[in-house]
């Protein structure tokens, strides 16, 4: 290792130092540097020991818990692509298949994403942030399969440049990166990112099936009772239980990183195990999805018997759609989640409330995790606002008792 | 009426150099030193000059802005220098010790039948009013000032922390002397706190003219501002005084003696310490004959006070005023490759209260940790992982950034006037963005003294 650390030191770093031809580029070869060796920078006052946990290994564990989504991702990508043309292929076959259309997505982001962000260290003169890691794995888990990749790049750009950097940079954006690269897709090409079109790649292999209809069980469940529903091939469910273990083993169609409900757990165990993520806001999230899915199945049936949406057992809600990767990869971003702890309860239960409630409310569209996130990302700083405000008025309460 | 605090927020960070329960003794040294820099905000004025002859207890300077506060000699002996730094601002005044001690006779008394003002006078006089500190702000009491209570943490729950009851065992007459000075200051109680662990606070029980505490939990249970905010919270506009026990001991001894008697008992911990002990000495005396031929080899960092708020000095340093160890600890300096000491390695020698690393699962295990930051500066990401450390009704995130903001008003409301830096020194350590905490806080506390001075 010293050899590589001397390699570092006396060939890379000189033209880059202080003086040298290329020292403006410092961030570039600063952030090799630190990436391969943890600097021997020494604390200079306060506390003498520090805690060996950073900023790299804390978002290096969030791209581990990421890697049971995409590697799921890639194989469920080549799955659902045989599965809809007819073919029948081996899981070499479809793992293949998956990784060459989800790889890119992953190439695109991380190019972009950190291209701008070096862009931005070169120009602001500070050493890069491990920021980014996580959302750049983020942004092609949260895709459909079939976005064009330059999309991904030109929304990686916008979430980049608009949702963080304009703010100051890592820990200080309002919402989420990930969520706001796949929202401006959303808004700004919406037939790409929605529809019955982009979430099985049919390209090659001749024609889909005939009852091939490329709709997920979101899309579904608009229209066709829970019951009746299909897979992708157009073959009837044996049972609700059937679709449904489907739906948690991830079998079905949706964004590369979304489908599996399994997948994503591993992930949040990993996050829960580490400490990383917030179970307060996992547990109220599923908390207030489930009783959002609750009340609907309890008036819906009553009062609007001609929507299905309504009648959709409240745990199947959280087991579609990107109800679960939402709420252990997205809602749990410290940076734009609520950072008191009774906040995130408030923030987490609001989400999973919020994202039902779209869903199945809104005509266009048959999600509504994206919009539930960013949106109480909007309103994090407001909850905290009030629980500091009740911390606040504790404090003035004993002073008055005081002097009463 | 005596209370039980139990606190379940913090962490007892277990470090290899835990001092033996034994006591050594080191030969008088030839220099002994006053910092001023030991005393928060103060602006010493020089009385005595370099050639100067002085007796223990002679005053060496005095605070800019209250005269009254005087800071003296621990020894006899001449003034063979004064030390400045930047901007010609004091460092210390060192002493050359006579041979033959010699001190001021400040007159023996029982405090118990001395008036506020008798008490007071003989304090300021002795330069042992510098003993008493005051929350908020951590800084000097004014003698003028009447605090609602004062407090007395007995249990020292920092890492590698000297054993205050061995240190007090001997001493207990002289600590009740001292407990009984304070009573004199003060209308409200004297909430001495002990450890709950009975084994830990054997010395303390018989003590009279307080209200004995008991404590039991991971540090910071063992801060006095933890205490406070159990027992008897801050508002704006009161104070409370606090004392170390080993300043009462020396006070008591001055009832009793008459005299400045600078003698006190430190610990000298950390791996780096070949065999840790406890050491009698003196207040203002050199770290060198403690540490001399008791040190490993290698890049050391030698800590007056403990590993989480003690302040660093060279070998050639003075222990400060308010410490009761001497910490050594492996510098860090050496850069770790990322996968076999680093960010991505298994961390078997590291501690966190990350999950992430495995010392969770060996929860009694003792580390050798060094000063390495194990990361670089970033800003705030993370959140909550101060609140499990920080055991007060108060959002230590939100008050630091108000801090940093310079809002004066948002650092009131949040409750800046029940903390000290101390308090937020595991918030420090556990911190993932390596954010100076502690530097924040005590830039706040000043920000405000100013803004009301």
């Amino acid at each position: 290792m010293k050899a590589l650390k001397d390699l570092i030191d006396n060939k890379l770093m000189p033209p880059f130092k202080e003086g040298g031809k290329l020292h403006k580029f410092w961030p570039i070869p600063d952030s090799l540097d630190t990436f391969a060796f943890v600097p021997g920078h020494v604390t200079k006052s306060g506390s003498h020991i520090r805690d060996g946990i950073d900023m790299k290994r804390t978002m290096f564990m969030v791209i581990v818990a990421l890697i049971p989504c995409l590697l799921f991702g890639m194989y469920n990508v080549g799955y659902q692509h045989y599965m809809a043309m007819g073919v029948t292929a081996t899981f070499g076959d479809m793992f293949l298949f998956g990784a060459l259309k989800v790889l890119p997505l992953v190439i695109v982001s991380y190019g972009v994403g950190l291209g701008i962000e070096f862009i931005f260290c070169i120009v602001k003169s500070h050493a890069i942030n491990e920021g980014f890691l996580v959302s750049g794995m983020l942004i092609p888990l949260c895709m459909p399969v079939d976005v064009p990749l330059w999309m991904v790049g030109v929304a990686t750009a916008f979430a980049v440049v608009i949702g963080k950097e304009v703010f100051g940079g890592t820990g200080m954006n309002i919402l989420n990166v990930a969520l706001t690269a796949r929202a401006f897709l959303f808004f700004a090409y919406p037939t790409e990112m929605s529809g019955n079109k982009v979430w099985i790649n049919t390209a090659g292999d001749g024609k889909p099936v005939d009852g091939y209809t490329g709709e997920t069980l979101l899309a579904k469940a608009t229209t066709t009772p829970v019951s009746e529903f299909t897979d992708t091939a157009g073959n009837a469910y044996a049972s609700v239980n059937a679709s449904f273990m489907d739906a948690i083993y991830g079998f079905v169609p949706g964004s590369v990183g979304e489908t599996s409900v399994i997948a994503i757990l591993i992930g949040a165990g990993l996050l829960l195990w580490t400490g990383i993520g917030s179970w307060r806001i996992m547990l109220s999230a599923v908390a207030g999805g489930a009783v959002m899915g609750l009340i609907f199945n309890l008036v819906g049936p009553a009062y609007f018997p001609d929507n299905t949406f309504l009648a959709l057992p409240w745990w199947y809600h959280l087991a579609i759609g990107g109800f679960m990767f939402g709420v252990v990869f997205m809602a749990t971003d410290p940076v734009t989640a609520s950072q008191t702890a009774s906040g995130k309860y408030i923030y987490g239960f609001l989400i999973g409330f919020l994202a039902i409630l779209i869903r199945t409310v809104n005509p266009a569209y048959p999600e509504g995790v994206m919009m539930a996130i960013l949106f109480m990302n909007v309103m994090a700083p407001m909850i905290d606002h009030y629980v500091i405000e009740a911390n606040i008025k504790r404090r003035m309460n004993r002073l008055k008792v005081k002097t009463a | 009426m005596s209370k039980t605090i139990k606190i379940r927020k913090g962490v007892d960070i277990k470090l290899v150099g835990e001092a033996e329960k034994a006591k050594s003794q080191i030969n008088r040294p030839e220099i002994f030193a006053v910092k001023p820099t030991d005393f928060h905000n103060l602006t010493p004025k020089m009385v005595v000059r370099e050639g100067d002859e002085v007796k223990a207890g002679t005053v060496l300077f005095h605070d800019k802005y209250n005269e009254a506060i005087k800071f003296t000699s621990p020894v006899s002996g001449e003034v063979v220098e004064i030390r400045r730094g930047e901007k010609r601002r004091i460092l210390e005044v060192r002493i050359l010790a006579d041979k033959e001690p010699s001190a001021i006779d400040f007159g023996a008394g029982d405090p118990g039948s001395m008036s506020r003002e008798q008490v007071v006078e003989k304090l300021l006089n002795s330069g042992l009013w510098t003993a008493i500190r005051q929350r908020p702000f951590s800084t000097i009491a004014n003698p003028e000032d009447h605090p609602k209570s004062i407090f007395v943490s007995a249990v020292n729950t920092a890492p590698l922390g000297a054993d205050l009851n061995f240190i007090c065992q001997d001493h207990i007459s002289e600590l009740q002397a001292g407990l009984d000075a304070m009573a004199r200051l003060c209308d409200g109680s004297i909430h001495f706190q002990v450890a709950a662990d009975p084994e830990k606070s054997k010395a303390f029980q018989g003590l009279k003219n307080i209200q004995l505490n008991k404590v039991s939990g991971p540090h910071p249970a063992g801060n006095v501002g933890v205490q406070i905010h159990q027992l008897d919270p801050l508002n704006k506009g009161e104070l409370i005084w606090y004392v170390t026990p080993s300043h009462l001991i020396t006070i008591g001894r001055l009832f009793k003696e008459g005299k400045y008697n600078p003698a006190c008992t430190l610990a000298l911990v950390g791996s780096e310490v070949t065999e840790p002990k406890y050491f009698d000495t003196w207040y203002g005396a050199p770290v060198k004959p403690m540490i001399k031929g008791r040190l490993k080899d290698g890049d050391l960092r030698i800590i007056s006070g403990n590993v989480l708020t003690g302040d660093k000095i060279d070998s050639e340093g003075f222990v400060g005023f308010y410490h009761t160890e001497v910490s050594v600890i492996p510098e860090g300096h050496e850069p770790q490759f990322f996968l076999t000491e680093g960010w991505l390695s298994p961390g078997l020698h590291k501690f966190s209260l990350s999950h992430s690393f495995p010392s969770w699962l060996m929860p009694g295990k003792k580390y050798r940790l060094n000063t390495n930051l194990n990361g670089e500066e970033r800003a705030f990401v993370v959140t909550g992982e101060m609140e499990k450390v920080f055991p007060f009704d108060i959002y230590p995130m939100q008050l630091v950034k108000s801090i940093m903001m310079n809002d004066i008003d948002m650092m009131e409301k949040l409750g800046i006037y029940e903390v000290d830096s101390e308090d937020f020194a595991l918030c420090e350590f556990v911190c993932t963005s390596k954010i100076e905490i502690q530097r924040i806080v005590r830039q706040g506390l000043d920000t405000i003294q100013k803004e009301f001075a």
